[in-house]
């Protein structure tokens, strides 16, 4: 009995121990489907310092398996028990949606980690990390008017991600002089894309855009190939990672796609803004989880933490974490946060779009002997 | 559409017809034996491409932890029942077949595995690393419960489906993985051409067929599955013990889906959860086939497999709709004409 009066009275002086720090509430999903990226996102959640602007804190993170049902599920936990101050999450767009949602309603701010689509309220609560899917596409269209390149064929995801590329890609279509011609949809697990390779054969476009993610991009790309498909095949910044050049082998040789900058830091030239910062964080990444598993995902976690800590320091001036006003003062502070360096690019947030990357968060990069490399 | 896109997509959709027919082909034998719907039938796909494709890569692939465990659970229920009755004589077995022999498939894997050996030798790892948990998993899942309705069976089918898939995303993680080509050869076939390796899928299905054709019409055992499907109580009044047949049932299913993932591997990148889907197709072509029919399963197979290619040209956005709409109207037949028999139940 008195052992557990002594642990209550220890729970209770953690407790109020704990008021203090900053509640940092996160879901990903790191099973399901989406579970190859939720992975480093997770992975990037063991290198956060132990506070933020200065202040404690305590990251709770918590699994949707992929499932949005789940992830706003996990969500209003995370408000009402765990009374975090900031969401964070998730890595599927319509998993981050759904936390968004539950963040706006609650009055929480949300740091959005997917190139995820909100407005009116719910933006008005969330920030987004990722450089959007335009500005990432952008970089592929200007790599295709470089080349002169007039028809475009697409292959992409069944899915929302699949939708955004091309909606992306089209919208550069006019002002970089192409056209799209093909849009065929196959899934991740679908065990052959022949038809959608044949139709796009018979287009014979000057180039094609893949909008997969990780493994899933190799699929197209390894039959258009096998088909004797000889002209330039480009893919979208979800494809970027080691695990995609293992299953295409010498078939995705000169694949071009673009990426955030940490993916490929030690090639950038110095001057690059965020050479250090991204160099400095790939290492560590490496060192923690092994040789060549960088990836851009990890970086979106770690730079939404770098977007808290430089918001954080003028919303404790207002309030103390653990209240409405902490929330309300974190909120404003985030929308004007101010040449943050993170690992993907500086950060000045829009107040309209609450996104606040520009062209300097993206590279295009290329696989050249068994890797991917740096495009000048 | 020109006449060579035609014949492109029809070898494209035999192809993945023929995978299909063997799983499909699976799941009928499983469900007219023991009447358990094997949802976890694609994991055995899954499970024995990703093995392929690390002792490809020279690493051990983490089936084995799988293996050695699920034999140690099958081990010790199988002791329990024996403490419980005191009937002693079968134990040498058991623990010969659920733990000596995966320890055993396990050691080899680790050995193997920095090797790279042949082709041959690495797929009988696999087969051998893979298959023993189709009988691991009746003894596990479903033979405790094997006089229960097809309901139940078939909400511990899918319970089994979700642990397999589950150790199967802890074990090979969430990216892909693409085996090695078996051969990169081409054949001219008219004007187009053929690939090794659909042309091997191909022989390897009806290969299969002919066996499963010659096991179940001259075998003493194939004939005892056949007589539990037909009536289980009778099967039993003459000496056919069913926990055999439903181990031996299993046995067959774990080999037809091994089978299947070594030779869709090289094919298209498999996931942990891929093999599902590829099943959840093989178990339309079954529907098309009445559920009943193993020719009729083949056959319908075969055209899901067509239709899919076919629609991947015509509407790609819209292919799986496409695919799993046809099976609607077998349905609305299927359970027009059967007679809802209430004593199936009551057993």
């Amino acid at each position: 009995m008195k052992a557990r009066l002594a642990l209550f009275a220890l729970a209770a002086a953690v407790a109020g121990a704990a008021q203090a720090e900053i509640v940092v509430g996160v879901s990903l999903g790191i099973t399901g489907p989406g579970a190859s990226l939720g992975v480093h996102y997770r992975n990037a959640y063991q290198l956060m310092p132990k506070t933020l602007g200065g202040e404690p804190v305590r990251y709770i993170i918590l699994d949707d398996a992929s499932d949005p049902t789940n992830a706003a599920k996990n969500a209003r936990k995370l408000i009402s028990e765990d009374k975090a101050d900031v969401l964070m999450g998730s890595n599927g767009v319509p998993s981050a949606v759904q936390m968004a949602q539950a963040a706006a309603e609650a009055k929480i701010p949300m740091v959005v980690l997917t190139p995820a689509n909100v407005s009116g309220n719910v933006l008005h609560w969330s920030f987004i990390v990722p450089q959007t899917t335009e500005l990432m596409m952008g970089a592929i269209a200007g790599e295709m008017k470089k080349k002169g390149i007039k028809t475009v064929g697409y292959i992409g995801y069944t899915d929302t991600w699949g939708d955004l590329v091309y909606k992306a890609t089209e919208s550069h279509a006019a002002a970089a002089g192409f056209k799209i011609v093909t849009n065929e949809r196959y899934a991740r697990a679908d065990t052959s894309v022949t038809g959608q390779i044949l139709k796009i054969m018979a287009a014979n476009p000057d180039a094609v855009v893949v909008g997969g993610s990780g493994t899933g991009g190799a699929l197209p790309h390894v039959a258009l190939v096998e088909r004797g498909y000889k002209k330039p095949i480009y893919h979208n910044h979800g494809t970027v990672n080691a695990e995609f050049i293992k299953v295409g082998g010498k078939n995705v040789a000169g694949a071009v796609a673009v990426t955030g900058p940490l993916v490929v830091p030690e090639e950038l030239p110095d001057s690059h803004p965020t050479k250090k910062v991204s160099l400095d964080f790939t290492q560590r990444y490496e060192k923690a989880f092994g040789a060549g598993t960088r990836n851009a995902f990890a970086g979106y976690a770690y730079d939404g933490m770098l977007l808290l800590d430089a918001a954080v320091p003028a919303a404790l001036k207002k309030a103390k974490p653990g209240t409405p006003e902490f929330r309300e003062a974190l909120r404003a502070s985030l929308e004007s946060v101010k040449n943050v360096v993170g690992t993907h690019g500086i950060y000045n947030m829009d107040p309209k779009t609450h996104n606040g990357l520009d062209e300097r968060a993206r590279v295009v990069v290329q696989v050249e002997n068994g890797a991917w490399h740096y495009m000048k | 559409m020109t006449f060579d896109i035609v014949l492109w997509l029809a070898q494209d959709g035999i192809t993945n017809g023929a995978i299909y027919a063997l799983l499909a082909l699976a799941l009928l034998l499983v469900f007219s034996v023991t009447r358990v719907i094997f949802v976890p039938q694609g994991e055995f796909i899954s499970y024995a491409a990703l093995s392929l494709a690390l002792l490809q890569a020279g690493q051990v692939p983490g089936v084995v932890y799988v293996l050695v465990g699920g034999g140690l659970i099958a081990a010790a229920l199988d002791l329990a029942k024996a403490f419980r009755s005191r009937v002693w004589s079968k134990i040498p077995l058991v623990l010969a077949a659920y733990v000596a022999f995966p320890c055993a498939m396990a050691a080899l894997a680790w050995w193997a595995a920095p090797l790279k050996l042949d082709l041959v030798w690495q797929v009988l790892i696999v087969l051998g690393l893979v298959v023993p948990l189709g009988p691991i998993v009746w003894r596990i899942a479903f033979q405790p419960l094997a006089n229960a309705s097809v309901l139940v069976l078939f909400i511990a089918a899918i319970a089994a489906h979700y642990v397999l898939q589950g150790l199967g995303l802890v074990f090979f993680g969430g990216e892909g993985l693409r085996s090695a080509a078996f051969s990169d050869a081409r054949f001219a076939l008219g004007v187009i051409q053929a690939s090794a390796q659909s042309l091997l899928v191909i022989g390897a299905s009806i290969a299969v067929m002919i066996v499963l054709w010659l096991f179940f019409g001259r075998s003493i055992y194939g004939k005892a599955l056949r007589a539990t499907a037909i009536n289980r109580v009778g099967a039993r009044l003459v000496g056919i013990r069913t926990e055999l047949a439903g181990t031996l049932s299993f046995f067959l299913a774990a080999a037809i889906g091994t089978l299947s993932g070594i030779l869709i591997g090289p094919i298209t990148t498999i996931y942990y959860d891929t093999g599902f889907l590829i099943g959840l197709k093989g178990f339309v072509g079954a529907i098309l086939g009445g559920m009943a029919s193993f020719p009729l399963a083949v056959a319908g197979s075969i055209f899901l497999g067509l239709l899919e290619a076919y629609a991947s040209f015509f509407s790609s956005a819209f292919k799986e709709t496409i695919v799993f709409l046809v099976i609607i109207p077998p349905l609305i037949w299927l359970s027009l004409r059967s007679r809802h028999v209430e004593e199936e139940e009551e057993e």
